[in-house]
């Protein structure tokens, strides 16, 4: 899947330390493919309390998730990238990102931005706010003209951009992982 | 130059390293279960590509297994075709899988060490974010998502950045009814859930120097609870006590042989570490969680944060949600609050020695007649352990359920769950909205808490009891 520029609408989630099981509680985990999951996506909060911000029509189409610090933090499950893209969303905007999830995101063509406090401070207060990403230039455009960058690893940047496949280049690596592998000591033989 | 364990690993595991591109990185162990696995076999089959390396990767299920008798069908319509899944996708692939009838098997993070496959200087990596938990025998260990499940299927190789080191340094002795969960506990209230983050911990100091195995275990376990992607303790004769004579330990000249290669791995004087905490053990006391995250933790002692004295506003925030969904009152006592359940168990705290804690505190007395008490081994070896020494019988005279292995009640996907409302006290190592269960409340503490909590039917400082 290719990224390249974004415009979209944001919803506002403006809780600190969003972990993976509240964007999908363990029991979508069942599932044995990555179908269906959109439904699950932060489904005991949507449950629970008619004015959580995805309940708004107004969020309807939002493409732009703003939430608070250390997003998708807890288990490794890439369920939670798969729900985000399922219901919609094609970037995350926050201070910053859980290791895991931030991995598991790039893996799936969701974009985790990393802002400064001051700006996301100005998006947690302004939902429905229509934003640019321009991952080329790795620049986020807010509505009032600021425009901010945001980091990136080359890496991921090109997957996303050119829709590297990962696996693909890491087949190609074959003869290093033989050469490796014949002068690797130490690993265990599981089937002996 | 001086290395640190963490750069020792990595640098003897690097494959390759091309311009512009994360390093990649030789898997010695890869753990698979049913949950996290199967889309990535299918990726495999889509692709037409086989397991590249099968003897390094074991399997086992835990996640969405029942904890009842193996006699009795699997019930879950949707849990029982996962587990289904996974027969196929091991018999499909040549892996070795401990299935549910396996005397082999239990909960990934239990298994690996106690056969001997988790070693020393290894890259482990498994679909499970408490992967860490293997970091307890110097191995760099990380949890990963299902895609990296299938890169390592395929490759046997991961991509990956290389982290900053944290070393944690905790020194002096931990007093009477104070655990290793509690030293963690209270490093993580320390740094909080994202302190770690970018990072892998390395655990020093005379205290960490001074735990078994399976405290070091419990310890490095809960690594992502601080937000590191991996936390380890550098080995040492403890290590090599533990793992001599386990099934796949290496043996004779070649056990002499690894010993040698291992005895090159501690961190060397003078590396220098991008972070350093440091804690004292002999302050700490037995810690209990409030709220609905690990970093949430308070001294079983202390009253419960009031959000009236915090400044930031977002961790304010943070607080009052926590608390509002707890249903707790600022200022209030931990110690005497009422409580449902209890839970001995998770990748956390089942090993034999948790069960030997929880059971010291519970012989000759009752679990409290409103509180349901499970003690949910992590693997059927740790099980037939505690029967033979009577731990079994010392529960189930107490009135506690001692059940079959697996994740049970830390993640609730088996159908081992709370009730909307309920309280816990319990050893696993999550304390998020909903994770026992939809609605349900838990308390994070050591077995030998969770056991005292148990008998009095609420939050209790165990050296009351002792």
């Amino acid at each position: 899947m290719k990224f390249a520029q974004l415009e979209g609408k944001t919803v506002v989630v403006a809780v600190e330390n969003i972990d993976t099981d509240q964007i999908i509680p363990a029991r979508y985990l069942k599932s044995i493919t990555k179908e269906g999951l959109g439904e699950g996506l932060f489904r005991d909060w949507r449950t629970n309390d008619p004015e959580f911000p995805l309940n708004k029509p107004e969020s309807k189409g939002a493409e732009i998730l703003v939430a608070g610090d250390n997003f998708g933090c807890g288990s490794s499950r890439e369920h939670a990238p798969w729900a985000l893209t399922q219901y919609g969303f094609r970037a995350v905007v926050s201070t910053s990102f859980a290791d895991i999830f931030k991995g598991n995101s790039l893996k799936n063509g969701l974009l985790p931005i990393i802002v400064p406090a001051d700006v996301h401070k100005e998006l947690l207060a302004s939902p429905g706010a229509v934003l640019k990403v321009d991952l080329a230039n790795q620049t986020l455009h807010l509505p009032s003209g600021k425009a901010v960058q945001f980091p990136i690893d080359p890496f991921s940047k090109e997957c996303l951009m050119e829709g590297v496949d990962e696996l693909g280049y890491m087949l190609k690596q074959d003869e290093a992982i033989q050469a490796f592998e014949a002068k690797r000591v130490g690993s265990v033989n599981t089937l002996q | 130059m001086a290395k640190t364990i963490i750069e020792k690993i990595w640098d003897s595991h690097v494959v390759s390293q091309q311009a512009g591109a994360p390093a990649l990185l030789f898997i010695d162990l890869h753990l698979a279960h049913e949950v996290t696995s199967p889309q990535a076999f299918q990726e495999l089959r889509d692709r037409g590509l086989k397991v590249r390396r099968p003897d390094l990767t074991i399997a086992t299920m835990d996640h969405s297994t029942p904890t009842t008798s193996r006699d009795l069908p699997v019930l879950d319509k949707n849990g029982a075709a996962q587990l289904a899944q996974m027969e196929k996708n091991c018999a499909d692939f040549g892996i070795r899988l401990y299935n549910r009838m396996s005397d082999h098997q239990g909960i990934v993070h239990v298994i690996g060490p106690e056969q001997g496959l988790t070693q020393p200087g290894m890259t482990i990596v498994c679909g499970d974010s408490h992967t860490a938990t293997h970091g307890a025998f110097g191995a760099l260990a990380f949890g990963i998502g299902t895609s990296q499940v299938g890169h390592v299927l395929a490759t046997q190789c991961l991509l990956q950045q290389p982290s900053k080191s944290y070393e944690i340094r905790v020194d002096g002795q931990l007093k009477p009814g104070v655990a290793a969960k509690d030293i963690i506990l209270a490093v993580i209230a320390k740094i909080g859930i994202g302190g770690g983050t970018e990072s892998v911990f390395e655990f020093t100091g005379s205290a960490i120097r001074g735990l078994s195995m399976e405290e070091r275990m419990t310890i490095c376990n809960m690594s992502i609870e601080g937000g590191a992607r991996a936390g380890l303790v550098a080995p040492d004769d403890t290590t090599y006590q533990y793992m001599a004579g386990r099934e796949f330990a290496p043996k004779g000249a070649d056990w002499d042989a690894a010993v040698a290669r291992w005895k090159q791995l501690p961190t060397d004087a003078g590396a220098k570490y991008d972070r350093t905490l440091m804690l004292d053990a002999s302050t700490l006391e037995p810690m209990v969680t409030f709220g609905t995250n690990p970093g949430m933790g308070i001294p079983v002692t202390a009253n419960i944060p009031d959000p009236a004295s915090v400044s930031d506003a977002g961790q304010k925030a943070d607080l009052i949600k926590a608390l509002k969904y707890m249903d707790l009152q600022p200022g209030k006592p931990m110690a005497g609050h009422k409580i449902d359940v209890v839970f001995v168990g998770s990748c956390t705290n089942s090993r034999i020695s948790d069960l030997r804690a929880a059971a010291a505190v519970i012989k000759g007395r009752k679990v409290s007649p409103n509180v349901r008490m499970l003690v949910v081994p992590g693997s059927q070896q740790v099980k037939k352990q505690a029967e033979a020494e009577g731990l079994d019988k010392i529960f189930r005279d107490a009135g506690a359920d001692f059940r079959e292995a697996g994740c049970s009640m830390c993640l609730a996907m088996n159908g081992d769950e709370l009730s909307p409302g309920q309280y816990s006290v319990s050893t696993s190592n999550r304390n998020f909205e909903g994770r026992q269960g939809k609605g349900g409340r838990t308390f994070l503490a050591s077995p030998q808490t969770a056991a005292a909590s148990a008998v009095m039917g609420v939050v209790t400082d165990v050296r009351t009891l002792v």
